[in-house]
């Protein structure tokens, strides 16, 4: 990447020509709340935050970047959990607040046309009215917008059954880098051509500035209800996940938690989960009111048979909402608890989820760090919390060290270092034990396709193959010392 | 069941040294797709590179490879009560899952339960170097770089050689059942989309011939309480129709005059053309016979908010896929080569300028 042609001063007045100068940002106080998303651990200040309001300004905003080689963060909401949204040092914050209106909902045709700033839960929100509400719900949904939802490709608890967000929206327009427009899919299924749609989902703000989303809605299930069940092993509990799914049932949402997340959980949320238990299954069915009462009376009867200790269904809308409540709190939960905490987001095949859990388990000895355990089980997407203590010199580069070990275990059984928060900064160096270098060169050459300059998002999602040599060989020794 | 990589890469060494191109043909089933072109090309065949890789029924997660025949995994997943659940077209008994990828084809249920573009979950691949790269992995949530396994979906080979594929497969529904009344298709458009936006276990919506079909399947008990309160005949042997649609073996398909697919908008209003249509996904797959151009298909397409392409048939020679807007049209020339440098794969079979 080169450097900027130009300088700070000179780019802000160039932008206030075609910004509202309040939302040119060059002063540090103002600047500070975007330093960081929500990995605060990573932070950088930019040249400027500039928080333009109309596509058009988008354009001019990218067109005098790309003439001055100024690189450009997009940034939603900035509760990404990779450091995706951190600023670079010598470039600027491309906000999309401004951008936060639902244009459209076409309840016959079951679609609403977004501006990237909407917020996810607004738009199921807005939808309610037509009974119709929109699939991935990630547990930041009040929070994160639908732009930033399409850089990372987020899920939530219910995309097992519903999928992530590239199989929940149509079109999206965006602006590249030169500041030209174009919209990628259409008011239809599938479009000629390779699926550029697709590739724009997840690709973390590096290939372009998504300024409109086309997604579709679902109808609301007629009726849901969770089963919870408590039992004595994380082994019988993940036994338990594949014999539901092997008898035929997907249900909306089938998480766990490990004993430590349940009494962190338990403590915050009085949901009534058994403090005792080793592992605790949350299994949502919903449908049509036969459906449910069928796939309620099945699940519970295999969840007996593979052992659950404890077993309680939900009665009611509240009795549902309070079992939920405690897995949706259970980050807060755990931060009650530690002064820091670090969320790891590896995916592994489910059969490997005892061993997994037991290795970690024994590197959290080794770390001298707790670690507690949400995880999507459905579809095996792991998020370990790791707790730890920010001041404590030294504390957070174990937790990195951590980290990393986890998402190198996830590798090896066959999984892979992000299910849905991106890679970021934060994975960058983990992207050398899941590719090779051919690979990561062919990445590289698929984002000079669209950025040939490096500006959009640069230093984030894709590592310089010169630095991966280095921790594949410092992993190797690793290794090699443990072994 | 045999894995064929090197010698597929060998080919593609071969072909580079040599300055030669060639075409990637799996079960050659799909051979009408695509434009035809006077470039010489030498064959490159998976029939051979066969074979299931890996399959965990508890994980609904399989791995297999590119030229294995559709009715070789459908038969593999069937023992364990499980299916693809995009019900790709067999085209012939030779169809593969490459094709099948490479050329986005998803059966009548598409709406409903996923694409085969939404079901992979990674793959491996042969780019225009001869570098074998992997992508994607056998996990149901990957974000590790870029989605270059879903990105192949709709290239027709143009990209690479797929040579392998990981797929999200489904449990088989517990129950199915086939609603049939008779219905214009001005009537059938806003009311399969009325349909769809109901919370009931629709699957399936087509409109032929005058009668429109409507597909329930799940749970047995919501399948059949639905039934009770929809209007509409059961239709017996529901299954032949299903696949006679999703295989194009309905009368509708037969003879030899053109075949246009429209992929639209839902709910828009039927594309004002004389002739025989057919309206599949619940209104957002049309099909129409007929001679025309492209030129003046692609304006209707537009308005009905979508695109068309020339399935089969009529001038193969000029474009049969829908005009790309410029600036997308330089991106995926840009991508054709940062995959395939020398153009060696599929030249001008997807689009002329690729
Ligand atoms: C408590 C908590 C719970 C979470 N739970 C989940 C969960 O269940 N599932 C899940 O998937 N994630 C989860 N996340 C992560 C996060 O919320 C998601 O990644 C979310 O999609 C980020 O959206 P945002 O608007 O905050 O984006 P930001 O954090 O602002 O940005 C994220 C990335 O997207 C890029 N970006 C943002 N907007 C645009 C745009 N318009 N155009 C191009 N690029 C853009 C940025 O450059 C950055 O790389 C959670 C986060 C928190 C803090
Ligand atoms: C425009 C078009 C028109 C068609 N018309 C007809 C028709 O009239 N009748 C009919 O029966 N079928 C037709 N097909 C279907 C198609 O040719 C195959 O029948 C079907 O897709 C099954 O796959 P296959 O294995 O037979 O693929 P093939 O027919 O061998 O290949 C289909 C396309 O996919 C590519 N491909 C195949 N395998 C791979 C791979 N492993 N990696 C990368 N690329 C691969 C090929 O290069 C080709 O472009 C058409 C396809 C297209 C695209």
């Amino acid at each position: 990447m080169s450097t900027p042609t130009i300088d700070r001063a000179e780019l802000a007045r160039q932008f206030r020509t075609f910004i509202d100068p309040a939302f040119v940002i060059e002063d540090d106080e103002t600047i500070r709340p975007y330093e960081c998303d929500g990995l605060s651990m990573y932070c950088e200040m930019p040249w400027l935050v500039v928080l333009p309001e109309t596509v058009e300004q988008v354009q001019q905003a990218m067109r005098l970047c790309h003439e001055h080689k100024v690189p450009v963060v997009a940034r939603g909401a900035g509760t990404g959990l990779s450091a995706g949204a951190m600023p670079h040092a010598e470039g600027v914050v491309l906000s999309l607040a401004k951008f936060n209106r639902i244009l459209q909902i076409d309840p016959l045709a079951r679609t609403a046309r977004l501006q990237p700033g909407v917020r996810n839960l607004a738009i199921s929100e807005e939808a309610a009215q037509y009974g119709l509400y929109y699939g991935p719900d990630p547990s930041s949904q009040i929070a994160c917008t639908i732009g930033g939802n399409v850089a990372e490709n987020s899920g939530g608890v219910h995309c097992l059954k519903y999928g992530l967000t590239v199989h929940n929206i149509l079109s999206v327009e965006m602006v590249t880098v030169e500041g030209e427009k174009l919209v990628v899919g259409s008011d239809a299924l599938d479009g000629c051509g390779m699926d550029m749609l697709a590739l724009m989902t997840g690709s973390e703000g590096l290939l372009g500035i998504v300024t409109e989303v086309k997604v579709r809605l679902l109808p609301k299930p007629e009726q849901a209800q969770v089963v919870m069940a408590g039992f004595d092993s994380v082994q019988n509990a993940g036994d338990a996940v594949g014999g539901v799914i092997a008898h035929g049932i997907i249900p909306g949402g089938l998480e766990m938690m490990d004993g430590f997340a349940i009494v962190a959980a338990e403590d915050f949320a009085q949901a009534g989960y058994p403090r005792d238990a080793a592992a605790l299954l949350l299994c949502e069915v919903d449908g049509t009111a036969e459906e449910v009462q069928e796939h309620i009376e099945q699940a519970s009867n295999l969840f007996r048979s593979f052992g659950a200790t404890s077993i309680r269904v939900s009665q009611s809308e509240e009795e549902r909402a309070l079992l939920w409540k405690g897995r949706k709190s259970a980050f807060p939960a755990v931060g009650r608890i530690s002064p820091d905490y670090y969320c790891m987001d590896g995916t592994i095949p489910r059969r490997h989820l005892a061993y997994v859990l037991t290795e970690m388990q024994k590197m959290s000895e080794h770390y001298g760090l707790r670690v507690a355990n949400v995880f999507h089980a459905g579809d095996g997407n792991m998020h370990p919390l790791i707790l730890f203590d920010a001041n404590v010199p030294g504390e957070f580069e174990r937790t990195e060290e951590f980290g990393g070990a986890i998402l190198s275990m996830c590798v090896n059984v066959g999984g892979c270092i992000t299910g849905e928060h991106g890679v970021g900064v934060e994975k960058i160096r983990q992207m050398a034990i899941q590719f090779d270098d051919l690979e990561l060169a062919q990445f590289h050459a698929l984002k000079a396709a669209f950025d040939p300059d490096g500006l959009l998002n640069p230093g984030k999602g894709v590592p310089a193959l010169r630095h991966c040599q280095e921790y594949r060989s410092l992993e190797h020794k690793a290794h090699a010392a443990e072994a | 069941m045999a894995d064929k990589t090197q010698t597929l890469q060998q080919q593609v060494y071969a072909a580079l040294a040599e300055e030669r191109k060639l075409s990637i043909v799996g079960g050659g089933s799909k051979a009408f797709m695509g434009r035809q072109t006077d470039v010489e090309t030498t064959p490159l065949n998976l029939s051979e590179h066969t074979g299931i890789v890996d399959y965990q029924p508890v994980e609904l997660v399989l791995t297999v490879r590119a030229g294995t025949p559709l009715k070789e995994i459908d038969a593999a997943l069937a023992e364990h009560n499980q299916c693809l659940s995009f019900e790709p077209p067999h085209f012939s008994a030779r169809s593969t899952i490459g094709g099948t990828l490479a050329c986005n084809q998803s059966g009548p249920g598409r709406p409903w339960t996923y694409s085969v573009r939404d079901q992979v979950l990674g793959l491996r691949l042969i780019n225009g170097k001869a570098e074998h790269l992997h992508f994607g992995g056998q996990v149901m949530k990957n974000v590790a770089g870029y989605d270059v396994s879903r990105l192949q979906a709709g290239a027709l080979g143009c990209l690479g050689v797929i040579t392998e594929v990981s797929l999200k497969v489904m449990p088989r529904p517990a129950s199915s059942l086939t609603l049939v009344q008779v219905m214009d298709l001005e009537d059938a458009i806003p009311y399969m989309n009325q349909r769809a936006g109901e919370p009931k276990p629709l699957t399936g919506a087509c409109w032929v011939d005058g009668k429109l079909y409507l597909r329930l399947a799940g749970a047995q008990s919501a399948v059949e309480a639905t039934a009770h309160h929809w209007d509409g005949d059961v239709l017996e042997d529901a299954g032949d129709f299903w696949a006679a649609l999703r295989d194009q073996k309905l009368d509708f398909f037969a003879g030899d005059a053109p075949l246009w697919r429209f992929s639209v908008n839902s709910t828009a209003a039927n594309p004002p053309m004389d002739g025989d249509w057919l309206v599949d996904w619940g209104g957002a797959q049309r099909w129409y016979r007929g001679e025309a151009t492209m030129g003046d298909m692609e304006p209707l397409a537009e308005a009905a908010g979508g695109q068309v392409s020339l399935f089969r048939g009529g001038d193969r020679r000029g474009e049969v896929m829908h005009r790309q807007a410029q600036p997308l049209q330089q991106i995926q020339q840009r991508l054709k080569q940062a995959f395939d440098p020398d153009g060696v794969f599929n030249p001008g079979r997807l689009y002329s300028w690729l």
